[in-house]
């Protein structure tokens, strides 16, 4: 099941180009850009790794894809998104996130049901993927 | 009728020279910087590479973008940082750098103060100056042979991948003194052979010097009284042999103490009327309280 949290992610993946020109249509509007990891699909999940510090001051989207390309080495088979910061007053903010690599399968939520007090029933969901330990699930 | 190969097409070198606005750029270059000689016809070299790169791109030939780094050697205050700012904006109006911008570092911005410390400030400073310009000032301070376990090294290796890799992503420009420079280029030879253009800047000859203070005196709305000229013809001359002259700084500086004494002059008139003129005019005596002249004249042969 193909995971859709942050923006165009109803959309066929984006292509490095495409990818490229949202870049740079962030470093346009003065937005810092920054790149997060994580094997864990929960939509729940919001505190991604980091993957090297936010980068201010840049002037071309060629240095985000760089340090992109350098992400999709270290974790081929996990999620890796762009976070798009805008550092204006009354915004001081995320502007724009947006998955850029996911692994080539994604094994979707099991629907998990609890018993709870006078016959109520809880709902939660678990992804199939956390079953396994960190750093092992998607492989 | 349509063209039939896009080789049978002649192309229009003037109106690609008229869209590019590079000859206004080389004007410009012409009219603001005094002297430099081999430098400015280097940048015309460069720029016509790059304009007939663009035809023969056009035309369906490619010879893949030609390698622009380049080190600038030569004495200070010979117009390096000025030249790469100028620079930037050239290959910038013809299209080789997508952004235009200027980054200007010194080793203290590339090399880090431990282990692993070093690569990620190197690699921000690149991502920094992607798609510009990226000016190294000293750069032979990156390598330092007394000490092996120096960092500078981590330094050179990472730019000489980036230089190589994408060079259509940005442009290095190395600069630092003449000798020093041969030096480190000596000691990495890697560096010295992905650099394609090795661009020397002269010395100012005394006139040019005259010709830059005068420049420099307009663009601060400041003019020299004829005796004042006389005194800076022979300021200049007498700079010129002292040690640790730095060609045009050091003239900035002359004239920056000179606007210092006229307007101590002017202060120390006490009360009186001063006109726009007053103002503006730099006189003999305001060059010639400068130490320069207390000095007797020391010969060129002396240290």
């Amino acid at each position: 099941m193909r995971i859709t949290q942050g923006a165009f992610s109803f959309l066929p993946d984006l292509s490095d180009d495409q990818i490229s020109a949202q870049i740079e249509y962030c470093l346009g509007q003065g937005w810092a850009l920054s790149i997060e990891h994580t094997d864990d699909p929960h939509p729940r999940n919001i505190y991604w790794e980091m993957f090297g510090p936010p980068m201010f001051d840049l002037h071309d989207a060629a240095g985000v894809m760089t340090e992109l390309e350098d992400a999709r080495r270290a974790f081929p088979g996990q999620y890796i998104k762009l976070n798009a910061f805008d550092s204006t007053r009354g915004f001081e903010t995320m502007r724009l996130s947006f998955i850029v690599n996911r692994p080539s399968r994604e094994p979707g939520f099991a629907l998990i049901r609890e018993e709870a007090a006078g016959r109520a029933m809880r709902y939660t969901v678990r992804a199939y993927a956390a079953d396994r330990p960190e750093g092992e699930r998607y492989e | 009728m349509t063209p039939v190969a896009p080789t049978d097409d002649t192309l229009d070198l003037g109106a690609a020279l008229a869209d590019s606005h590079v000859t206004e750029v080389l004007a410009k270059l012409d009219a603001e910087l005094v002297g430099l000689a081999p430098v400015k016809t280097r940048i015309r070299e460069i720029a016509a590479l790059l304009l007939v790169e663009k035809l023969r791109m056009q035309a369906g030939l490619s010879a893949g973008p030609p390698s622009l780094h380049m080190s600038f050697t030569g004495n200070p205050g010979t117009g390096k940082t000025t030249i790469a700012l100028r620079m930037a904006e050239i290959l910038h109006l013809l299209g080789y750098v997508r952004k235009g911008h200027l980054v200007a570092v010194t080793r203290d911005d590339l090399v880090g103060q431990f282990i692993g410390h070093t690569a990620p400030k190197t690699k921000e400073v690149l991502k920094r100056a992607m798609g510009g310009v990226l000016f190294i000032d000293e750069a032979y301070f990156l390598y330092r042979p007394e000490n092996e376990r120096d960092y500078g090294q981590e330094v050179i290796e990472i730019l000489l991948q980036v230089m190589e890799n994408q060079r259509d992503d940005l442009v290095v420009i190395l600069a630092g003194y003449r000798d020093r420079m041969s030096r480190f280029f000596a000691s990495n030879p890697g560096m010295s052979s992905r650099i394609a253009h090795h661009i020397d800047f002269p010395d100012y000859a005394p006139d040019e010097l005259h010709d830059i203070a005068l420049l420099m005196l307009e663009q601060m709305q400041y003019r020299l009284s004829p005796d004042a000229e006389l005194a800076l013809v022979e300021y200049i001359g007498r700079r010129r042999a002292q040690p640790n002259f730095a060609n045009a700084r050091s003239v900035r500086n002359a004239l920056d103490r000179a606007r210092l004494r006229q307007a101590n002059r002017l202060f120390s008139r006490g009360g009186g009327s001063l006109t726009r003129d007053d103002l503006m005019t730099i006189e003999a005596e305001d060059i010639r309280a400068s130490r320069v002249f207390a000095d007797p004249v020391v010969s060129e042969a002396e240290p």
